[in-house]
């Protein structure tokens, strides 16, 4: 049987290392699918992996990625890596990295925070980059690992 | 401040400063305390005691009630019943703003009087044993203290009921500035070892269930028997106001603290709008 391969991508963004299953939350990070865009995106689910058994890896074509969209791999995906891909080939790599304070990215997991009834952006200290741990700046409640994902903003 | 918080002697050391008492929940020992506490230095007071009837209740949001009362005063005094409230107000006021309570949040101002009734009365709080009895998951009072000891190395038991614990976070927390954590779930395992006994209510509408809330609230009882075999010095303390959860026949026992750690908050809060205003260091 013919083994069948993604097709590298000639300019645009590779997404690796991402937790086996995570990969259509990265997705839905980057807004994909986008109505009317025609460019190539390729998502391999639960592909072998070497440090972690199983990973994810997406690719998209046309596309760079802006500090908040690293950001919230960041908070699903800490050890993702993200390949700038030009003409076929790697012209930069590096790790997903959280900043110290993440603000506008996440909302609160404690409904009767302050933040979510006044005209303030939510803001949370990074306790821990991976798992990733972070505490709310008004209500000094945590948000950590698996509750994560519901609250991206 | 002791003299002038018993109105024996006059002071006006706050005298021209305005307090903002920004009640957006029922209270009375901390708001009338506060309030009494401004006017004993010399100082104003202006506020609300309940949101009806000001422009919050016509959909204002905090942050622009926090703009406005800056405009009008020197130092605002709020409590509110959401978490985070009052790190918000302190955010966008220009002027000192003291948390009186935010929701299941923090009630630090009560825990400053805590450790000074502790103080006075064991005379130390260092290495303490103390047990925090009740409502600890969403008990303001007793979050604030819990980091508060730690603060001063002292061991501390959680003593409530399993759904009602003290939440993991905190207890990660205070654990790994190296404190002394335990976990309890009747008093009577850890009466005899104990020098503070702080007792919280547990709120009948945290329970879904009404049978489950009597089968419980009994347990975490304090009268005579419950106080068997407890050290002759332990000093029963409650931020109050209490329900039922201390028996009257308490109240003349030599461990009974509580009204004089109710006192208390009169001179701590002189205290502090003293030190935040400027007028002491």
């Amino acid at each position: 049987m013919r083994e069948l391969k993604v097709q590298p991508i000639r300019n645009g963004t590779v997404i690796d290392h991402i937790p086996g299953g995570m990969a259509l939350r990265v997705l839905g990070i980057l807004g994909i699918p986008k109505e009317g865009s025609t460019s190539s995106v390729s998502a391999l689910i639960s592909v072998p992996s070497k440090k972690t058994g199983l990973k994810d890896i997406v690719k998209v074509e046309d596309r760079e990625l802006g500090p908040a969209e690293v950001c919230k791999i960041a908070l699903i995906a800490p050890r993702a890596t993200i390949n700038i891909v030009r003409n076929y080939g790697v012209i930069r790599k590096y790790a997903v990295t959280l900043p110290e304070i993440v603000e506008g990215i996440v909302s609160c997991g404690n409904p009767n925070c302050v933040s979510h009834n006044e005209p303030v952006s939510s803001r949370f200290r990074v306790i821990s980059k991976d798992p990733p741990r972070l505490r709310c700046h008004y209500c000094e409640r945590e948000l950590v690992g698996a509750d994560i994902p519901a609250h991206l903003l | 401040m002791l003299p002038v918080a018993r109105g024996k002697r006059r002071s006006d050391i706050l005298r021209g400063n305005v307090m903002a008492a920004l009640f957006f929940e029922p209270s009375t020992r901390t708001r009338l305390s506060f309030s009494s506490a401004m006017m004993r230095l010399g100082g104003g007071v202006i506020g609300f005691a309940q949101p009806e009837g000001t422009s919050l209740s016509k959909g204002e949001t905090l942050s622009d009630t926090i703009r406005m009362a800056q405009a009008y005063a020197d130092i605002i005094v709020i409590r509110h019943p959401q978490e985070g409230a009052a790190r918000l107000a302190s955010d966008i006021a220009s002027v000192p703003v003291i948390n009186a309570g935010d929701g299941a949040g923090q009630h630090p101002t009560q825990t400053l009087m805590d450790l000074f009734t502790i103080q006075q009365e064991k005379g130390r709080i260092e290495g303490e044993e103390v047990a925090l009895v009740g409502d600890l998951k969403y008990g303001r009072t007793v979050h604030s203290l819990a980091y508060a000891l730690a603060l001063f190395g002292s061991p501390i038991t959680f003593i409530a009921p399993p759904q009602l614990q003290m939440p993991p976070s905190i207890v990660e927390e205070i654990e790994g500035m190296g404190v002394r954590c335990a976990q309890a779930t009747s008093i009577k395992e850890v009466i005899s070892g104990l020098d503070v006994l702080y007792v919280t209510r547990i709120q009948r509408e945290r329970f879904p269930d009404p049978t489950e809330y009597q089968k419980v609230v009994g347990s975490y009882r304090i009268d005579k028997k419950a106080l068997e075999g407890a050290k002759a010095d332990l000093i029963v303390l409650h931020p109050l106001p209490r329900v039922d959860e201390i028996s009257p026949e308490i109240d003349e026992m030599p461990h009974a603290a509580y009204f004089r750690q109710a006192f208390n908050g009169m001179p701590v809060r002189m205290t502090l709008l003293a030190l935040v205003l400027g007028a002491i260091k």
